[in-house]
């Protein structure tokens, strides 16, 4: 794999931390987070890689792993990071670039009725709509 | 004692229970909560991407009608509380989203987070005391084993939230203490219960919840309680798929309980979430 | 018939875990002469104190044995014990039943025999022993600083600001050692120059000091509180009274060589100032380069010179002096990086060594702090920073952490994003330790605000490509095997002691580490002072070290030099030689083995059947012996006798262990 500037700092890489907010750099990679985080045994790459990953400007990689569907925005890891590093907020802008520019969505109004069918409470369904869908 | 109240969609639907006992012992316990007039959905999750500010101008409204009444504002789902105290935070912390937000809104007054929210609980607790609402109890539930769930949207983040120790919370504790039952711990009362997941990927949540249920039980709790429409409803529908539609630890909101103890109502039949 | 007693410590459970005490008190109980024997948890306690002072005025003992833990730990504790109870301290002995038997046997039953058998010299030993008076020696109130580093600048101020005369000696032509090198310092960034240069120059300007710089000690005698040490002033080649330093001479010059001060980088001439802010602002002549002297030719400077400073006839000087202590500030050097040809270092010129990069951002440097590429003269965009290039290596460098790469590293890192705002510094590391004040602060600045990538692992080669150097490594992090094109590899090599530090050390009579690094006295306990008392160590001389830890020790080397300067008397050791001088046949090979020159003949008049006859025997100088023994193992009739090791007591030791 080679590393070069552009790869660290291209337009994605500075997309993601425009939409997070957040600079992946204070990550050390201490593992906090997936250590904490209840949904990691369902992640095909753990939190903390998603972080050594952009760090790394690998994007491709972490918008095409399932973590960032898999991440319940439950802010565990959030509460315990020791670099107060706003993994939630990361995922959601790698969701937010595949939403709002690739079209993505995973949670379609076809899948309404099984959903209510089942009882859903309206705050599940609109955070499915939400996070899933643009 | 007077409060702003915000609803929510979801007690006005699915969780009326909540709801409705939630009011039923307000009165009973003199507290006047004032539905807010005009009150939009919250939008259920706090909006984590910083570079849009649509996303929680709803919230916004809320919390600007709120100041103009001078009242602390209310909130009873644990979601709404997450969104509003964190859009209050935003405005009070992030000079230049408030700006964008009060240009958006064209409000009559700028308003720059002068809101409080508080949660249900922290009524109980901060403002109307425990102790006084010990007093009263009329039937007490001695005896009744509970497993307090409090999962992630009142705690976390814990430097936003500012609900209680968020590692090791007790205000749920406390509360069943003060109704007179006797409070469970166990380690899986703070995880998450898999919230929105079970959209799309029931199998995961179902792993969740049943090792929460699975802990409380081992640690004795006869029942369960929670603040969360969505918890309740993973907690209630998932349980049941990992064991066969037989429900082996009762879900119930806190607002229940308080509603029993205070003599208002009986606790239902335990029900089904549909 | 002597009066003996024994006290057995059991050290908590470190002897008592080991050996019988109770079997051994009863065995001690037994021995001839022993009156009396007890044991205790901790002997060296206050209470266990006690015990020994309350037995030895009931009990009416004249000898005392404690069987304990190493004399080196606690003798003098016991000393005093039995000095407070009116005993000659020199009539106790220590039976070292813990380093000699416990803590080396797992048998309870062995260790407890070997025990016994310890006690039991002890106690032979003991009924040997004779009252023994130290004498009081006068202290030589100056001290002797080696090295002109920062570690010899502050013991030398220091030493100087309390009262005490301190002469400074450094080998370079300068004082300032690597700190000169540097260009900013950790954790703070200040300039290592603004913070050294006024240090310096108080050397040169404080009354009590004298600085002899392009000078080295050659020899040193004596002992603590009396050393004599021999200092030569290799021959400058120019009057430090009559140069101004107004460098026409090296401007003139046309002998060029690289220079030592710029690692290299750039040439110097053969009459030179290492660099601009040298103290004593004033030229030496390398010998081994100018032409004058390589070809006897030459011979402008000294035309040149308007103050007629110039002076090839000069020769060295050597001076012998007297000191009471002497701090040893010798520093460091870095690895040779030989061994390591995977990094291409000295095959391409844009890897370098982390202190030849301290040179390019360095504004008194061969760039003007410009930082270019040495190849192409380049600005670097892409600059890849290798930590631990033989630290932490047991194959091919040294098995220790250099403990100042991680953070000078993360200095670069930050240096270099401040010279070109849009370079990028990787930096490949093993661990990151930052252990000091504000040192993990700083590091993180350096990935967080300087965006210095950081990679965990190690890089396996560095080759040219086009124009590039291709760096192949890893990231084991994200498993990634990655490869970096950089315009420049820095490598951290890593710290080693001075090649020449075991012959100091010989000289010094100080000891080294397996990795001749000085070692102090106790690592713990005593880590400014060497095994050698009266020599003290300053900063990385005795292992790697910062500036801020350089600074603390040489402070802590020059209190504990002020605390033996400020004493007008010191105690001799009474364990020193004597000479009966009826049994001394004249054959003087004392004197061939006395390390210390402490042996002399002197001619003595015996009466013999009525004629007076004069007769050759040796005779030892109490001030001078340091009891090491050599001369009684090579007198051939026994007439030596080291007191408090006689002859006698050493055989009815041997007697007693082979019983
Ligand atoms: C690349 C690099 C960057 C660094 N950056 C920093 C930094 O940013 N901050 C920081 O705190 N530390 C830094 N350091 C460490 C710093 O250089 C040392 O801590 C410091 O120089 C140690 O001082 P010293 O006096 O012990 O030894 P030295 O500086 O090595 O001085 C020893 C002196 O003794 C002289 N000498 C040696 N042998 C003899 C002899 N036999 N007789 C007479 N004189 C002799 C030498 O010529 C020299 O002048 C860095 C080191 C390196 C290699
Ligand atoms: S807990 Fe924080 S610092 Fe540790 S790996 Fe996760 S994000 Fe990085
Ligand atoms: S917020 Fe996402 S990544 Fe963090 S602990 Fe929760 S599920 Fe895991």
């Amino acid at each position: 794999m080679k590393i070069t500037t552009q790869s660290l700092c291209g337009t994605m890489v500075k997309e993601i931390a425009a939409i997070s907010g957040e600079n992946v750099a204070k990550c050390y990679q201490c593992g906090k987070c997936t250590a904490a985080c209840p949904v990691n045994m369902a992640m095909d790459i753990l939190p903390h890689q998603v972080l050594r990953f952009l760090q790394l400007g690998l994007v491709e990689a972490v918008l095409n792993c399932n973590t960032i569907w898999i991440c319940a925005s439950c802010f565990t890891c959030a509460g315990r990071c020791p670099r107060g590093v706003d993994l939630p907020g990361v995922m959601e802008a790698l969701r937010a670039i595949l939403l709002r520019k690739r079209g993505f969505s995973r949670f379609k109004a076809g899948d309404m009725p099984r959903v209510l069918n089942k009882g859903m409470p309206e705050q599940g369904i609109v955070s499915g709509f939400r996070k899933y869908t643009k | 004692m007077r409060f702003s109240y915000y609803p929510g969609c979801t007690l006005k639907t699915t969780a009326a229970v909540l709801e409705n006992s939630a009011l039923k012992a307000a009165r009973a316990l003199g507290i006047e909560l004032l539905e807010q007039e005009e009150w939009q959905c919250c939008g259920a999750v706090f909006p984590l991407t910083v570079d849009e500010i649509a996303p929680f101008l709803s919230s916004v409204r809320s919390l600007a009608a709120a100041k103009d009444t001078g009242e602390k504002l209310v909130t009873l789902c644990a979601a709404c509380h997450h969104v509003l105290k964190r859009a209050n935070h935003v405005m009070k912390t992030d000079k230049d989203v408030c700006n964008k937000a009060n240009n958006y809104l064209q409000l009559p007054d700028q308003y720059r987070g002068g809101t409080e929210v508080i949660h249900y609980l922290e009524l109980l607790r901060d403002e109307l005391g425990f102790s006084a609402l010990a007093q009263k109890v009329k039937k007490p539930l001695t005896g009744q084993k509970i497993a307090a769930f409090y999962g992630c949207l009142l705690l976390r983040p814990p430097a936003v939230m500012q609900f209680d120790n968020a590692e090791n919370p007790s205000i749920m504790e406390d509360f069943l203490r003060t109704l007179g039952a006797t409070a469970v711990d166990y380690p899986y009362r703070t995880e998450c219960c898999g919230v929105y997941l079970s959209v799309q990927n029931e199998e995961i949540v179902a792993g969740m919840v049943e090792k929460i249920i699975n802990s409380a039980l081992r640690h004795g709790a006869e029942a369960i309680v929670d603040a969360c429409p969505l918890c309740h409803y993973n907690l209630l529908e998932l349980q049941q798929k990992t064991t066969h539609g037989k429900l082996t630890l009762p879900v119930y909101y806190f607002t229940e309980l308080l509603e029993e103890a205070l003599g208002l109502e009986d606790r239902a039949e335990e029900k089904m979430a549909i | 018939m002597r009066r003996i007693g024994v006290f057995i410590c059991w050290c908590g459970t470190n002897i008592a875990n080991t050996v019988n005490i109770e079997g051994v008190t009863e065995a001690a109980g037994k021995m001839p002469s022993v009156i009396y024997a007890d044991n205790y948890k901790y002997m060296c306690s206050e209470i266990g104190q006690s015990m020994i002072k309350e037995a030895i005025i009931k009990e009416k003992l004249d000898r005392v044995v404690v069987a304990a833990c190493s004399p080196r730990m606690h003798e003098l504790t016991f000393f005093k014990t039995a000095a407070a109870a009116g005993l000659n301290p020199y009539l106790v002995e220590i039976a070292n039943i813990r380093e000699h038997c416990s803590w080396v046997h797992k048998d309870k039953q062995e260790a407890t025999g070997k025990a016994i058998a310890l006690i039991r010299t002890a106690v032979a030993k003991a009924a040997r022993n004779k009252e023994l008076w130290a004498t009081q020696i006068p202290v030589e109130c100056r001290a002797l600083v080696i090295g002109g580093g920062i570690g010899g600048i502050q013991a030398a101020l220091d030493i100087a600001d309390a009262g005490f005369e301190v002469d400074l000696v450094e080998r370079t032509p300068s004082i300032g050692g690597r700190m000169a090198q540097l260009d900013k310092t950790f954790p703070t960034l200040d300039c290592s120059a603004c913070i050294l240069t006024p240090k310096m120059v108080e050397v040169a300007s404080h009354h009590n000091i004298t600085l002899y710089t392009f000078s080295e000690v050659e020899k040193v005698d004596g002992f603590v509180g009396n050393f004599e040490a021999t200092i030569r002033k290799k021959a400058r080649s120019i009057d430090l009274e009559k140069c101004t330093g107004c460098g026409i001479c090296w401007e003139k010059c046309p002998s060029r060589v690289k220079s030592e001060f710029d690692e290299a980088l750039v040439m110097r001439k053969a009459v030179y100032v290492p660099f601009p802010q040298a103290v004593p602002n004033v030229p030496v002549i390398d010998r081994a380069s100018c032409r004058r002297f390589t070809r006897e030719k030459c011979g402008i400077c000294r035309k040149a010179c308007p103050a007629g400073a110039v002076n090839y006839d000069q020769e060295d000087e050597v001076l012998q002096k007297k000191y009471g202590a002497i701090v040893v500030a010798t520093g460091f050097d870095i690895l040779d990086l030989d061994d390591f040809g995977e990094f291409s270092y000295g095959k391409h010129p844009d890897v370098l060594t982390s202190l030849e990069f301290e040179r390019l951002v360095n504004s008194s440097g061969p760039t003007g702090g410009r930082l270019l590429r040495p190849s192409d003269q380049s600005p670097p965009k892409n600059v890849v920073f290798i930590q631990c290039v033989g630290s932490r290596d047991k194959s091919r460098g040294k098995p220790y952490c250099s403990k100042i790469c991680c953070m000078y590293s993360a200095k670069h890192a930050i240096l270099l994003r401040e010279k070109y705002p849009e370079a990028q510094a990787y930096v490949f590391y093993i661990d990151i330790r930052t252990a000091g004040k504000d040192f993990e602060e700083f590091h993180r600045r350096a990935v967080e605000e300087y965006g210095a990538l950081y990679l965990k692992g190690s890089v396996g080669k560095v080759f040219p490509d086009g124009d590039k150097l291709l760096v192949k490594g890893v990231d084991s992090l994200s498993g990634h095997a990655v490869e970096i094109e950089a315009d420049m590899v820095v490598l951290a090599a890593a710290i080693k002691a001075k090649s020449d530090a075991p012959q100091l050390a010989r000289l010094l009579g100080i000891s080294t580490d397996t990795h001749s690094f000085f070692t102090e006295a106790h690592p713990k306990l005593r880590p400014v002072e060497a095994h050698t008392a009266g020599i003290f160590l300053a900063g990385a001389c005795q292992g790697p070290k910062d500036i801020p830890e350089t600074v603390s020790q040489a402070s802590g080397a020059a209190a504990k030099a002020i605390i033996l300067l400020s004493k007008d008397n010191l105690l001799s050791n009474p364990c020193v030689s004597e000479v009966n001088e009826s049994l001394c046949t004249g054959c003087l090979s004392c004197i061939k083995v006395c390390p210390y020159g402490a042996v002399a003949e002197k001619t003595i008049e015996e009466k013999i059947h009525g004629k007076a006859l004069k007769r050759r025997v040796a005779e030892v100088n109490e001030a001078l012996c340091q009891g090491c023994g050599s001369c009684t193992v090579s007198c051939r009739p026994g007439a030596v006798n080291l007191k408090g090791f006689t002859n006698e007591q050493i055989m009815a030791e041997v007697d007693a262990i082979c019983l």
